[in-house]
């Protein structure tokens, strides 16, 4: 007898079917068996009653950090993976920065092996460009592609050596591979602690100006365009980044970008008390910059929210700021903060937010099985939330070892109930199911 | 915001002006004259007394008495018992006050607890010979032991009343009223030590 | 009055008026036979530098002693920090000690801020990284009230390395808060393009500013500054910036020249020039611990329960609740 799930009458939102609707879906076993207004329920099936909530393709990050191997107490591949199933995750592409780092297919494999032991979410390891994120010599990137990775980036650290970024846009041509970069000219940004500007003048801080990273972004482009090789610039900080890619894309560059929903919805003024939850690469930057990102998105010209989800231990963030390493945890909370921050108040419809956050980061890596769309014979990747349920971050702790939330003790709205991974519940009524 | 309400008067102008000359004489003819005397008052009002006072004495005995003012707020017990650090006023002895007698002037005594702590800060600046006490109204209630050596008025009250004293050099009129004190933030029935109260009584 | 100084934004300018008032008195008890009074008597104040600053840890101890405080010297080298202890930690320990309240130095920006967190007791911030150094600004306020009647309307020049100076972070907002007009001179290179937001004007030129000055106020300059290359030598850095015998003579007759120590005589200031009687840099270092005691006094002086009481729950309990979150968070 299959397993049956009917999920009745909740707004399926799927952009990849270009659908926006109530109606009602039936999974079973594995796939969506089913979608259609007025579907009766199978006898022995579970019933969900959707009004109100919405159903959506599971998320896709494009950018998260799970640590493992070599950084287990601040996330392992499970603990992270438990922290997308709960943010409505169903597929995330691991960055390659961990100890060792992922320059080669036996890290890649271990990563795998460790996702799908934890079973909680569809995990998709990102190779390095260069042997240990130095920089120089480009790591075996045909034989991870051949593998299967689609995605490679030195995330943490930015190729600093236009030539070798020339060489990575050439060579990933032959396995039609993405070259991401986290553009930062890191000339401009010694011993950097947060946006350069009046706060960091008011707070004594080092700054990081805009034009580090909008420098980069433009050399990139100008590379993917001299080569034809696909670029992706993760973690968008500055409004100029943003203009480069548009331009860009109108010149036929093949690029692509992603946003966090951190630099979408936080500024630098935040700061002011030196929470170093808030210090993050590329630094949280000004309502110039902030309104910059978010009409990139609306437009289009920002293709993916990506969480840039960085756990770090307690004793690791808990110190003088200028002592704490970079970054926010991101998994649990992106939507909820895409929801609050961007669809409520009307700048972004609810489908482009489901698009940015599932179905285009889906077709950027190639996942044929994520991203939607939701059609009877399709794998049951979904999530279910209720976009109205107001909670306050960090009220029931966090799935992710990393407490480290920017949005800590923030009221958000939009509360994952169920996400489903390939028919099975990996998060059922807002709790994981293991 | 605080509000002192007056119930009645226990002193006029013209009483006043009788009591600083017959506490001049006191002082005069307890001391055998003005020669090694010394007048320190109690800031704010205490010191204002100690000038008149001291003309007084120039009035009728034709001899200057050097007068001080000391603020004793660094030496009150009850600092970091309220929300605010207490006010600090001005503090001038301009003089030695070792081997002189020197009379303490104070416009109410209530409590003892400002002339414990002008006690132990006088001291502080030298070893005077004897400290005497002058105070305009004593209102009774004592906490420690301590009494005036001259007093203008003893007036019994009720230790939840007020008692202000009014001087022409700070409040335009010679006066002391009395009355009480309605909604001030300070608790005031336990020691009479909220800090701006006239009574500036330490608790 | 507020419960921890971390800047001088903090303070409105009644606050200011206030603290430099008490710290009137507080001079005055400096000149009396026995400079001491039992204000503080069983509070005990730490002194937290993880930073070297025999001068600034010096007048903090007096200003405490002299209120009659415990004064506990913590420092970094040989103590427990030296061994790898966390700021956390370290605050934790000094809490459980039942410290009223803790003055820290510190190389962070900001780490004063992070210490709030983790202590009940008042935290007074005596330099932190190139952020803020609000005593000194204070103490310079009571300094320069000593030779100009009125803030409002004077006119102060801060020359040097603006943009790593603490010092001029500080006295910049606390002259502005007082209706002083400030001028901030040195090379672009060390003056922050924001500067303008914080109510000064910039210029590059120190000889054009010098004639209409009431305040002449030089900032110390690190060499290590030239290793970074913010300038290309300190011998142009002070034949540009420097405050020569013959530059001081272009100051109006009644102007001062200050300066918060230690200084390097004959790089931004010439050795005759620190000498003379405008120069009241001695008055500054004297003035100091009046200002720190008045600030001790109205900050640790201002409580919600009597003392004892409080010390009493410190040594006797367990870490509170919210404390225990923190350390398990």
């Amino acid at each position: 007898m299959p397993k049956r799930v009917l999920i009745r009458g909740a707004r399926l939102v799927d952009p990849g079917a270009e659908f926006d609707g109530v109606t009602d879906v039936l999974v079973e076993d594995e796939l969506v068996a089913a979608v259609g207004d007025g579907l009766a329920a199978p006898s022995g099936a579970e019933v969900i009653e959707g009004d109100g909530l919405v159903l959506a393709p599971g998320l896709v990050d494009l950018h998260a950090h799970f640590r493992e191997p070599g950084f287990e107490h601040k996330e392992t591949v499970e603990t992270g993976s438990r922290a997308a199933a709960a943010g409505g995750y169903t597929a995330v592409c691991a960055m390659p920065n961990t100890d060792p780092v992922a320059d080669n297919l036996s890290v890649i494999l271990e990563v795998r092996a460790l996702a799908d032991k934890a079973g909680l979410c569809d995990v998709f390891p990102a190779g390095a460009i260069t042997k240990g994120l130095a920089g120089e010599a480009l790591a075996e990137i045909g034989e991870m592609a051949e593998a299967g990775v689609k995605l490679f980036t030195d995330d943490g650290h930015s190729v600093q050596s236009s030539r070798v970024m020339r060489l990575a846009l050439e060579y990933g041509k032959a396995f039609d591979i993405i070259i991401c970069q986290h553009a930062q000219d890191e000339g401009l940004t010694e011993g950097w602690q947060m946006h350069e500007g009046h706060y960091s003048a008011m707070l004594g801080l080092v700054g990081y100006p805009a034009e580090a990273e909008e420098i980069t972004a433009a050399r990139e482009i100008a590379l993917a365009r001299l080569t034809g090789g696909r670029l992706h610039l993760t973690h968008l900080s500055a409004a100029g980044s943003v203009a480069a890619v548009r331009a860009g894309k109108a010149k036929g560059v093949r690029v692509t970008a992603d946003v966090t929903p951190h630099h979408l919805a936080l500024l630098d003024a935040d700061l002011v008390d030196y929470d170093t939850n808030l210090k993050m690469n590329p630094p949280l930057r000004t309502e110039e910059h902030r309104a910059a990102l978010r009409s990139g998105l609306a437009d289009g010209t920002i293709d993916v929210v990506a969480t840039d989800h960085a756990p770090h231990a307690p004793e690791e963030k808990e110190v003088e700021f200028d002592q704490s390493p970079t970054g926010t945890t991101g998994l649990e909370t992106a939507l909820a903060v895409v929801l609050t921050e961007l669809v409520e108040p009307g700048l972004l419809p609810l489908s482009d937010a489901v698009a940015r956050l599932s179905t285009v980061p889906a077709s950027i890596l190639g996942l044929e099985e994520h991203g939607g769309p939701v059609l009877a014979g399709r794998p049951a990747n979904l999530v279910v939330f209720d976009p109205a349920a107001a909670w306050t971050v960090g009220e029931r702790g966090y799935q992710s070892m990393g407490r480290n939330s920017a949005f800590h003790g923030r009221a958000l709205h939009g509360r994952v109930l169920h996400s489903l991974l390939r028919g099975t519940f990996t998060v059922r009524d807002g709790e994981p199911t293991r | 915001m605080s509000a002192f309400i007056e119930r009645g008067r226990l002193l006029e102008a013209p009483e006043i002006r009788r009591v600083v000359t017959r506490i001049a004489h006191e002082i005069l003819e307890r001391n055998k004259g003005a020669r090694g005397l010394a007048l320190i008052g109690i800031a704010a009002r205490g010191d204002d007394l100690a000038l008149r006072l001291a003309r007084e004495i120039e009035r009728i005995e034709g001899a200057t008495v050097p007068v001080g003012a000391l603020d004793i707020t660094f030496y009150r017990d009850d600092i970091g018992l309220h929300s605010e650090a207490p006010e600090v006023h001005e503090t001038r002895i301009g003089f030695d006050i070792t081997g002189l007698t020197v009379v303490l002037v104070d416009d109410v005594l209530f409590t003892g607890r400002t002339i414990r702590a002008a006690m132990d800060a006088l001291v502080d600046f030298g070893r005077p010979r004897a400290i005497q006490l002058a105070v305009l109204v004593d209102r009774g209630h004592r906490e420690l032991p301590i009494r005036a050596d001259y007093v203008g008025k003893n007036a019994p009250t009720r230790r939840d009343e007020e008692v202000r004293v009014l001087l022409a050099e700070v409040d335009g009129e010679d006066a002391v009223a009395v009355g009480e004190q309605i909604g001030d933030d300070e608790p005031s029935g336990d020691s009479g030590a909220g800090a701006g109260t006239r009574e500036r009584e330490p608790a | 009055m507020i419960k921890h100084l971390l800047s001088i934004n903090q303070l409105s300018r009644e606050d200011v008026n206030r603290i430099l008032d008490t710290a009137e008195s507080f001079r005055e008890v400096g000149t009396r036979v026995i400079k001491k009074v039992p204000a503080l008597r069983g509070r005990t104040v730490v002194n937290l530098f993880y930073e070297n600053s025999t001068r600034t840890r010096i007048s903090f101890e007096l200003a405490a002693k002299r209120l009659s405080a415990d004064v506990i010297n913590f420092s970094t080298s040989g103590s427990s920090v030296s061994k790898g202890e966390s700021l956390k930690d370290t605050a934790l320990t000094l809490q459980a000690m039942g410290a009223d309240a803790i003055v820290i130095r510190h190389s962070s920006s900001g780490a004063p801020y992070t210490l709030t967190k983790w202590v009940r007791a008042s935290v007074l911030n005596a330099g932190d990284g190139t952020h803020e150094h609000p005593t000194q600004a204070l103490l310079d306020l009571f300094t320069i009230r000593e030779h100009f009647e009125d803030f409002q309307g004077l006119r102060a020049a801060i020359v040097g390395d603006v943009r790593h100076s603490r010092v001029a972070r500080s006295l910049t907002l606390a002259l502005n808060k007082m209706g002083a007009s400030v001028m901030l001179v040195g090379p672009p290179t060390l003056i922050p393009p924001e500067a303008p937001a914080w109510g000064a004007e910039v210029s590059h030129d120190l000889d054009g500013a010098l004639p209409k000055l009431d305040v002449c106020y030089m900032l110390r300059v690190q060499r290590e500054r030239q290793r970074q290359q913010f300038f290309p030598s300190v011998r142009e850095y002070s034949r540009l910036f420097g405050l020569s015998q013959r530059r001081v003579e272009q100051l109006p007759e009644h102007a001062v020249v200050m300066h918060p120590g230690p200084m390097n005589r004959g790089v931004e200031i010439a050795s005759d020039v620190a000498d003379l009687p405008r120069a009241v840099i001695t008055d500054q270092v004297t003035n100091g611990i009046a200002v720190r005691m008045s600030l001790l006094y109205l900050i640790v002086g201002a409580g919600d329960g009597p003392p004892r009481a409080a010390a009493a729950e410190a040594n006797l309990q367990l870490p509170d609740p919210e404390l225990q979150e923190v350390a398990g968070a």
